[in-house]
């Protein structure tokens, strides 16, 4: 099977915390890792490998430092990475984004599946999975909590949903996007790591993708960030005051459709 | 779009170095500069510079001439999720803010609903504010799949021209309008915790968090159109039923191959998920000194596995050795960000308080009312746990059927 | 401090430590409190090719020595003395067919053992013959093809987990010390049975059992260099294995210290850290620097052993002696820098305690290792 794993670096978001005194995100000390939810996607990745015999290609857009998150994927398992980077792709939103990475996976090669993780943690959209899809023009399946078979050119999986999951079968070339329900990912080995040094990691430009400028980077984005702002520090709520009986039923109205997913 | 630094007001003082979440700026020779190659024009410099010296050449809408054709779209449309054919309550809460900003634009504002025998619903729909219903009913749509609901979205946005569309950020939803938005050439803004109307520019503001929640984000869409959003769940609130309320539900159906779907949906399956990891967990009901003896702990217990939660505990209850220090939450235990965190006889102090404060929900039960977990709870309940943590427990069993 | 490691020790210093973070501390408490093998943790170890780490690449290793076997040791000690013990006891029993065996046997039995498959143990130790190992009484006749075993060794590490015994018998007891040899010998040969497991004070997580030989048949290509070699071989093995101990003792105390040096800053006393009181500051003073010190000694004797010298045995006993009495002298305080929670089984420090005991006293006892000591020092200052 060959497989296409996205994978990208983000800022190690749970670490990161707003300065009380200038109300401010504060970033030093925080590292870059690979994104957690890709984790899972490359260490699925792997095992789709290991069983079905291919390959795993690992890509990533991003700036020149990303090269770090494929280097440790490479050590995890996956066999190739390509680092898909050019300043022209600089402020990408989630439809340019999907974009640029489509044009690189064409560029890279037949494929039989592609694998993301369900969102990034900084940006936290979950979009970029279904949108290279689109471009791609091939089936999706999202939140893949479990592969159950995977046939010459079909495969079956479990898609998690609010009440529990769905079954879906998707003919080969397909994408899927996987939760953190889906494996537990191994830990690099000394040969793979030793490997991830050496190997050459293959690059990307802009001019190495059959695509639209127009469609690159800022002006590529539909969307586009007009603000920044910490949002205020977090303040009481409401008092609920009365019998027992009375609050908790009060509290049980306003907390049962939270409990679910 | 871009950004520079006015090297005149810039003092070198390195703040917007420790802000910059993506490390693109150094000072170099005492000011600061920007590496363009890192920068994702973020703009969190600019926010934390007291110097003002960074500025980032907004995109302000009157710059941009709106190509005409971005006229020909009207109306806010919001996508009815159904799911056995009854359209979910998300949808209601998206229609009680899609009625607001409808009337900020003086525009009608349309349910999309797609399904099989969803006409009945479709009342409902318009009874919860919408002017207008766009019903493709089909066996085929009976549940959801990603191609067929996407092409048939795709299809009515390019007959209709809608301006904005909101969508609930539902497992349904996010697959499935991630892949309507390349189809339309749309923005899509995902997760948005605020819509509001430029009525300059008349585009929707969409604001959202990023960085785990650390910042928000405000975002347009000002060159494309439909400008689309999702929301989560309980974000905002539901509209209210008019059973009188008029409307008009236009019916669509489709030949060709619109309805076909290249994956196939063998099974839906139903299940409830326990979690117990603490830093995992969705829902943590924590107790504290006020639980008085560790034999009380069966409170918390209970109401965690009515809730599908785990169980936490403050260091109090950790060093009164009621509970083993794996349960700890606060500075010296775990940080937890769970949906809802429910602190039982927890007085907040601030060790507690920085393990735990960026939940989204924070529930606290006290009898002391000036306890300082009520400084950050989202419901204070100030009454005797004894009493209300059981009651707690025996309600919502009945509510979720555990 | 810069230990000026290479490239590749880095990785496997950090690979241990990743494991020893993320899948030792999880379950150390747990395994400790109920005796569990950490099987788990050997594949997971095998899985990132750890095992191998100190076998040459022909035989499936990558090509490694002492010093990385002690880096390894030394990092899953510091979340578990007792879980990394399966892995350096391994590396005890492999010792004598790393120095001794002939090339069949290093086929036969080095590959499954670096790929993480097999794990070995090391038996010399009987009832009658602990510090006094010349007294062994677990006899090898030899008849024909074979060595017959009778006997019963004691206190073997790993003993009824590994699959691989490299074990020391005497072919002649009139000759004494200079009477016996090694011999390979694997789970499951007849004959050869386990006594019930022991139940230690510390090191919980590894299994310590009897090894009971009744006429087991050992067949001749088993045997280990010569007959009269055994403890020869006894011996270089210890040589080589005693940095691994040492190493074990230096992750201990050096565990026990990190936990105790972040409790101290949480708590409070007289509205203030522990921390900040001067006395007790001395106290890890002194405690870091000896942990540094024992590291020191263990790294230098590690880097000698792979350079090829193997006129180690005074240097290895140093290490030995050095790093576990720190390990005991540390953890003892760090108990004590827990106050009452140190002696509470639900903290983690009277664990590090309870573990250390065991560094001074096996593979040598810390009186052994002194003997050793002076007699080198003696005969080194009688040549000059």
């Amino acid at each position: 099977m060959n497989i296409i794993v996205c994978i990208k670096q983000v800022p190690d978001t749970t670490n990161v915390r707003i300065d009380p005194e200038t109300n401010t995100l504060v970033r030093s000390g925080v590292q870059s890792i690979v994104n957690p939810f890709d984790m899972y996607a490359i260490e699925e990745a792997v095992r789709l490998k290991e069983k079905f015999g291919g390959a795993v290609t690992v890509i990533t857009m991003g700036p020149p430092q990303a090269e770090d998150a494929l280097r440790e994927a490479i050590s995890l398992g996956a066999d190739e990475a390509v680092l898909i980077s050019d300043r022209a792709f600089a402020g990408s939103d989630t439809w340019a984004t999907s974009y640029t990475l489509s044009r690189a996976i064409l560029k890279i090669g037949k494929f039989d599946v592609v694998i993301c993780g369900k969102q990034a943690i900084d940006g936290d959209t979950a979009q970029v999975g279904p949108g290279i899809a689109a471009f791609l023009d091939i089936p999706q399946i999202t939140f893949v909590k479990k592969i159950e078979d995977v046939k010459d050119s079909s495969m079956r999986a479990e898609r998690m949903t609010e009440e529990g999951y769905d079954i879906i079968e998707a003919p080969l070339p397909c994408l899927i996007t996987v939760v953190k329900e889906i494996n537990e990912p191994r830990l690099p080995s000394l040969k793979g790591k030793m490997r991830a040094k050496k190997i050459e990691i293959k690059k990307l430009e802009a001019k190495d993708l059959d695509a639209d400028p127009d469609l690159l980077g800022l002006k590529g984005s539909p969307t586009k960030v007009v603000k920044i702002f910490t949002p205020p520090p977090r303040k009481g709520g409401q008092i609920l005051e009365g019998e027992a009986k009375d609050i908790s039923a009060k509290l049980v109205e306003l907390l049962k459709g939270e409990i679910c997913l | 779009m871009s950004i520079k630094i006015i090297t005149e007001k810039c003092v070198g003082c390195k703040l917007c170095v420790k802000t910059c979440p993506f490390g693109a700026i150094e000072v170099v020779d005492k000011k600061a500069v920007i590496n363009l190659d890192k920068c994702t024009l973020c703009g969190a410099c600019i926010e934390s510079c007291k110097f003002d010296a960074i500025v980032l050449t907004k995109l302000s809408p009157t710059d941009i001439q709106f190509p005409k054709k971005l006229d020909e779209h009207k109306d806010i449309w919001v996508f009815c999720e159904q799911k056995k054919g009854i359209v979910q309550s998300v949808a209601y809460e998206l229609l009680g803010r899609g009625r607001e900003l409808a009337d900020m634009l003086g525009v009608d504002l349309c349910g999309i609903l797609l399904g099989e025998n969803i006409k009945e619903e479709a009342h409902k729909v318009i009874h919860r504010g919408a002017d207008k219903v766009y019903a493709v009913d089909s066996s085929a749509l009976r549940h959801y799949q990603d191609e067929p609901y996407s092409k048939v979205l795709i299809q009515l946005i390019k007959e209709f021209k809608p301006e904005i569309v909101l969508c609930g950020a539902t497992s349904i939803g996010r697959s499935l309008i991630s892949r309507v938005a390349i189809g339309v050439h749309a923005g899509l803004t995902a997760d948005c915790t605020g819509l509001d109307i430029d009525k300059k520019e008349r585009l929707l503001l969409q604001t959202r968090p990023a960085f785990g929640g650390n910042i928000m984000a405000t975002i347009i869409c000002p060159n494309h159109r439909p400008q689309m959003s999702t929301v989560r769940h309980k974000v905002m609130k539901e509209a209210a039923e008019d059973k009188h309320r008029k409307g008009k539900i236009i019916e669509r159906s489709y030949g060709g191959d619109i309805y076909s779907s290249r994956t196939r949906l063998l099974d839906v399956v139903e299940e409830i998920e326990e979690t117990v990891n603490l830093t995992e967990a969705n829902v943590i009901v924590s107790g504290g000194r006020g639980m008085q003896s560790p034999e009380n702990f069966k409170l918390i217990e209970d109401l965690a596995k009515a809730l599908g939660g785990a169980v936490g505990a403050s260091r109090a209850a950790v060093d009164s050795g009621w509970k083993t220090y794996s349960h700890q939450v606060g500075q010296t235990g775990k940080t937890v960000c769970p949906k809802i965190y429910i602190a039982c006889g927890i007085s907040g102090q601030i060790q507690h308080l920085v393990g735990m404060q960026s939940s989204e929900i924070i529930v606290a039960i006290n009898k002391d009312p000036h306890a300082p977990i009520f400084s950050v709870a989202t419901y204070g309940i100030v009454g005797d746990l004894f009493e209300v943590v059981p009651e707690l427990t025996r309600r919502f069993k009945e509510v979720l059927k555990r | 401090m810069d230990y000026l490691l290479t490239e590749e020790q880095i990785m496997i210093r950090d690979l241990a430590r990743q494991i020893a973070q993320e899948k030792v501390k999880p379950v150390a408490a747990r395994y400790d409190a109920e005796g569990i093998f950490p099987w788990d943790i050997i594949k997971i170890m095998a899985a990132s090719d750890l095992c191998g780490i100190y076998i040459e690449e022909k035989y499936g290793g990558t090509g490694g020595g002492t010093m990385d076997l002690v880096l390894a040791t030394e990092e899953l000690s510091k979340a578990c003395g007792g879980i990394s013990l399966a892995f350096a006891a391994t590396a005890l029993g492999t010792f004598p067919i790393i120095l001794f065996g002939t090339e069949e046997q290093k086929q036969k039995y080095l590959p499954d053992i670096a790929k993480g498959k097999k794990l070995a143990a090391f038996a010399l130790t009987e009832a009658g013959a602990g510090s006094d190992a010349g007294a062994i009484s677990t006899t090898a006749e030899k008849k024909g093809d074979y060595y017959v075993l009778n006997g019963t060794k004691q206190w073997i590490t790993n003993g009824g987990e590994a699959e691989v015994y490299t074990v020391v018998a005497s072919t002649n007891r009139s000759k004494g010390a200079r009477g016996a040899a090694a011999f390979i010998l694997e789970k499951g040969m007849k004959g050869f049975e386990f006594g019930k497991k022991e139940d230690k004070m510390g090191i919980r997580a590894s299994a310590t059992r009897e090894l009971v030989f009744t006429d087991c048949k050992v067949p001749k290509e088993n045997l280990l260099a010569k007959e009269g070699m055994g403890f020869i071989v006894a011996m270089k093995t210890f040589d080589q294995s005693r940095p691994g101990v040492a190493a074990q003792a230096v992750g201990i105390a050096q565990g026990a210290l990190d936990l105790t040096v972040a409790y101290m800053k949480e708590r409070k006393q007289f509205g203030k850290s522990i921390s900040s009181f001067q006395g007790l500051q001395f106290m890890l003073a002194d405690m870091a620097t000896e942990i540094e010190a024992s590291r020191a000694l263990v790294y230098a004797c590690a880097r000698m052993l792979d350079s090829g010298n193997t006129k180690v045995s005074k240097d290895s006993a140093m290490a030995k002696l050095f790093a576990s009495d720190v390990a005991m002298r540390v953890t003892t305080d760090c108990v004590q820098l827990f106050g009452g929670y140190g002696y509470m089984r639900d903290y983690p420090i009277e664990k590090y305690m309870r573990d250390a005991k065991i560094t001074q006293i096996y593979e040598g006892t810390n009186q052994v290792q002194r003997g050793i000591i002076a007699n080198q020092l003696i005969k080194e200052s009688a040549a000059a």
